[in-house]
């Protein structure tokens, strides 16, 4: 595990205006971080100032040992960087824009033809690359986006809402490449689609007002959170009053006739006694789930809990 | 350096990507070749009368600073249409995070954009210096006197680009861009009408005026403070880019 990315206290202001505030994190080799937030949460300008682009107000960011500021060459070639719009010369050919890109950082040419012909390959973009950008559609330009990010082969790779304009089927397709870059890079990506999260990344970060209310390893969310609603299907009717009245039962919001969904505190899980007393009743229990919570349950209540 | 010369070789070809480039040179050269004859013509009539004269101008004197006076003005109106994109596109189409987040120096980024223009503007100059050269053919020239005359030009040339740049990186929309340079450029080209209007020398606006020093270089002297007012002019436009650019990243 080697420390690729240390952001510590950044904050940003624009004007009087602050958009990241007292944010810190680290991400490692072989992570995949999702960046979760509404919109104008402080999600792209966190991105803006790891890349370089933007200047923090406070606070240091380090990629691979360099710091930003600083040694701001060295730490941008270990970086491949996604903005949310993506950067292409419409003018360009994709074969000319990825050598301009290969330039740029420096590659020399025979390893930048080996670099290009590989990135295309993994971004589906062989077939397109003699054709102009300004020709092609959006999904193909935003992979054009992932493969300059990944060109130069870097350390971390930045991406900033990936899957925007992509229809079904390329989703899963740059999930999956996401997924497996993840394996030998790391790889930060931001989102306010929730599922995208839990399909892609192995960690998970929520930016809400410019503050960073979360930081979890998605197995550690799960356990963490742990199941708080059980769905209870009986033969008969139930008296809820009753099961009210067992310790740790918070809420019951009856579905039906038969079915139930019963909210409980996560210290303490009821289900032994619900199970005992529905029997002992004689209501006959033919199902007992626990719900899994969704990072959309938390999520809502994260935000929503904050701004109350 | 590599960096900085894949960027000048991107702003070059892209130039000649859009119509622009070719329009530029179409009609810069039909216009001075029409300038270029008229001058020829004028020369052919007067040429016995000059020849009767002790010391009289030659041929290089009838043709070349003309030639390169014009070009000069053609240039203050064209320059800033070719330098108004050059930062102000890239920010509008949100290209600048490619150049931003790339191990280049914002130096290499301005320097490059720079050196592109500058690029085509070179043919250009080559294209012009190519018409007093045919007249070998028939006859000779002063090279002392048009090799001063090209120095003259392209750093006239270096002087336009600089300022066009700085303008396409202050300016939100290109053509605000290119009113700008261009606004500022017949400014410090007319400066010393007024002087000569009120016929005592103001030796300020005489130094500011752009005119003034490179009518200087197209007679032939090759002075220093003329060579150090344009070199002055563009570094300092340069610089001034640079740190905007640079400033743009930092919290306002």
């Amino acid at each position: 595990m080697t420390l690729l990315i240390e952001a510590s206290h950044l904050s940003r202001y624009y004007g009087k205006h602050c958009a990241v505030n007292d944010v810190s994190f680290s991400l490692n080799n072989g992570e995949v971080l999702g960046f979760l937030g509404v919109n104008g949460a402080g999600k792209t300008t966190t991105m803006q100032m790891l890349s370089g682009n933007l200047a923090a107000s406070a606070g240091s960011i380090r990629i691979n040992g360099f710091d930003v500021q600083n040694q701001a060459k060295q730490a941008k070639q270990q970086l491949g960087y996604l903005p949310d719009v993506p950067p292409l010369y419409r003018e360009l050919t994709v074969l000319e824009y990825l050598r301009y890109c290969a330039q740029l950082h420096g590659l020399a040419k025979h390893a930048a033809t080996a670099a290009i012909t590989y990135a295309q390959a993994r971004c589906g973009l062989t077939p397109v690359s003699k054709r102009l950008i300004a020709n092609l559609s959006k999904g193909y330009q935003q992979r054009i986006g992932i493969a300059q990010a990944i060109l130069h082969n870097p350390k971390v790779i930045i991406l900033d809402e990936p899957t925007v304009g992509l229809d079904p089927l390329q989703i899963r397709e740059i999930r999956a490449l996401i997924r497996e870059l993840g394996q030998d890079h790391g790889v930060i990506l931001s989102t306010h689609i929730l599922t995208e999260v839990a399909e892609t990344c192995s960690h998970v970060q929520i930016i809400h007002q410019g503050q960073l209310l979360l930081s979890d390893s998605i197995a550690g969310l799960q356990q963490r959170m742990g199941s708080r609603i059980l769905q209870i299907t009986t033969r008969f009717p139930v008296d809820t009053a009753v099961l009210l009245a067992i310790p740790g039962v918070i809420a019951i919001e009856t579905l039906n006739n038969q079915q139930l969904k019963i909210q409980h505190s996560s210290d303490h899980n009821p289900s032994q006694q619900i199970t005992e007393t529905i029997i002992a009743a004689g209501w006959e229990l033919q199902e007992l789930t626990p719900m899994p919570t969704s990072i959309e349950d938390i999520f809502i209540q994260l935000t929503e809990g904050h701004q109350a | 350096m590599s960096n900085l010369l894949a960027i000048a070789a991107r702003e070059f070809k892209s130039l000649f990507l859009s119509p622009l480039a070719w329009t530029v040179l179409a009609v810069l050269q039909l216009i001075l070749a029409y300038l270029f004859l008229t001058q020829v013509e004028t020369f052919v009539t007067l040429q016995s009368k000059l020849a009767a004269m002790v010391n009289g101008p030659g041929l290089t004197d009838i043709i070349v600073p003309p030639l390169f006076g014009n070009a000069g003005i053609v240039l203050l109106l064209v320059t800033p249409l070719l330098t108004m994109r050059l930062i102000c596109e890239e920010r509008r189409n949100k290209t600048l995070p490619l150049l931003l987040s790339a191990p280049v120096s914002i130096t290499d980024i301005v320097l490059g954009k720079f050196l592109g223009v500058l690029g085509l503007l070179s043919v250009v100059l080559v294209l012009i210096t190519v018409m007093p050269l045919s007249l070998l053919i028939g006859g000779t020239l002063d090279f002392g006197k048009l090799f001063a005359n090209v120095i003259g030009l392209f750093l006239l040339m270096s002087a336009f680009t600089s300022i066009g740049l700085y303008m396409s990186c202050i300016a939100v929309h290109p053509t605000v861009a290119a009113l700008g340079a261009f606004g500022t450029l017949l400014l410090l080209w007319i400066m010393d009408w007024s002087t000569a209007i009120r016929d005592q020398p103001n030796p300020l606006m005489e130094y500011l005026s752009i005119l003034r020093h490179y009518q200087n270089l197209q007679s032939g002297l090759l002075s220093t403070a003329d060579i150090g007012y344009f070199l002055l002019f563009s570094g300092g436009f340069l610089l001034l880019s640079i740190r905007h650019l640079a400033s743009e990243r930092l919290p306002q």
